[in-house]
């Protein structure tokens, strides 16, 4: 019989990556769970107030609104970019030269930094003076991204699925390029039509990469910050003021350092539980 | 160096110190009755001893957050909620 050798000295080579998270998560959380217990006015003094914050957080109509608000957003931004993603990866080629300059526009608006895409399309959909903008009111549709929430909206939403799309084409095709010649040709003997294909071949073979495309666009939809804040500010009023935009609000412009610690626990464990979520689904599947 | 700047209290340093004991008696279980490998519960997923761990503990954080949203203070009832919680999910998921 052959025995198995274990080696537990391989533990060690975790050391560095647990400082590093020691350092960059562990630590900055503990200080955020103790500032959320407390009260203080700077000078690191600090006054005990217990959950306090917890419930003036949890029963208020801000947080419930500006969680809606990003609920929303997020629902949104993952109905549109899923399926349009699929849609695009499967119109792409899959052979010839065309490949290499579908993915090369495809991951374009991935290598924008945030801000400056938040500012691009600030200034593209300017009602006096941008393209969108100036376009639509032409076209006579009365647009104005900075007056009216529904507009707001949309160019947000826009936006994002102008940015993000891509990421979910590149995964979805790469889930299409790894399918056998087989598949189809079996297919075609049992003489499978086009949308039969997709749902029995295509689909059930992209399963894990959409899992994947559906985890990373929840959780960067979710935690948005940078594209909204130069798009919108939160305007108009507070219509699109999400959650992390709420947040900075509250730490950084109120300085009220509990409420904002005792929002972002809320915020950080509503993320953690969505994550476990989708990694057990990912897991299952994978073991079945 | 000084920890000023994290604001500790004696509560808070207690419960990443809970947390902190909760996982080296985890290893403790596990040396002396192991046992910890997955099994399949009631909601059908394959769970090791660690996972019931995580599953207990950020469940009982929600029971806390939904207690303190609808009820407030004080906080009894959630932790006895939490408790009942945290041993079904030991024992039967």
């Amino acid at each position: 019989m052959a025995t198995k050798t274990t080696n537990q000295k391989a533990w060690l080579f975790v050391i560095p990556v647990v400082l590093l998270v020691a350092f960059n998560a562990v630590i900055p959380l503990m200080t955020v769970v103790n500032y959320s217990v407390q009260e203080t006015f700077g000078d690191n003094v600090f006054f005990w107030e217990g959950v306090k914050w917890f419930e003036q957080v949890l029963q208020s109509e801000r947080f419930h609104a500006a969680l809606g608000r990003q609920l929303v957003f997020t629902s949104i931004i993952l109905l549109v970019e899923i399926p349009l993603g699929i849609a695009v990866a499967l119109t792409m080629p899959r052979k010839g030269p065309w490949v290499s300059v579908c993915l090369v526009l495809m991951a374009l608006p991935l290598l924008i930094p945030w801000n400056v895409v938040g500012s691009m399309w600030n200034i593209f959909a300017l009602p006096e003076t941008g393209l969108l903008g100036k376009g639509l009111n032409v076209l006579g549709f009365d647009y104005n991204f900075t007056r009216q929430p529904l507009a707001a909206w949309f160019t947000t939403i826009l936006m994002d699925v102008w940015h993000w799309t891509s990421l979910v084409v590149l995964l979805a095709y790469a889930g299409l390029c790894s399918i056998p010649d087989a598949f189809y040709q079996a297919a075609k003997i049992d003489g499978a039509g086009r949308w039969a294909i997709f749902r029995f071949i295509q689909l059930p073979k992209m399963k894990r990469v959409l899992t994947i495309a559906i985890l990373l666009r929840f959780m960067d939809s979710f935690m948005i910050y940078t594209e909204p804040f130069v798009l919108t500010g939160g305007g108009p009023g507070n219509t699109t003021t999400f959650l992390s935009i709420d947040l900075v609000k509250v730490a950084l412009g109120q300085f009220d350092l509990g409420p904002a610690a005792a929002m972002s626990l809320i915020y950080f464990l509503i993320v953690l539980l969505v994550c476990w979520v989708f990694y057990t689904l990912m897991m299952k599947d994978e073991v079945e | 160096m000084s920890l000023l700047w994290m604001a500790w209290t004696w509560p808070t340093a207690a419960f990443f110190i809970g947390i902190f004991l909760a996982l080296v008696s985890m290893g403790v279980w596990e040396y002396y009755r192991p046992g910890g490998a997955p099994r399949r519960g009631i909601l059908t997923l394959d769970t090791t001893r660690g996972d019931r761990l995580f599953i207990s503990l950020l469940g009982s954080a929600f029971i806390f957050l939904g207690w303190l949203g609808l009820f407030g203070t004080p906080l009894w009832g959630a932790l006895v909620i939490s408790l009942v919680y945290g041993y079904s999910v030991f024992r039967w998921v």
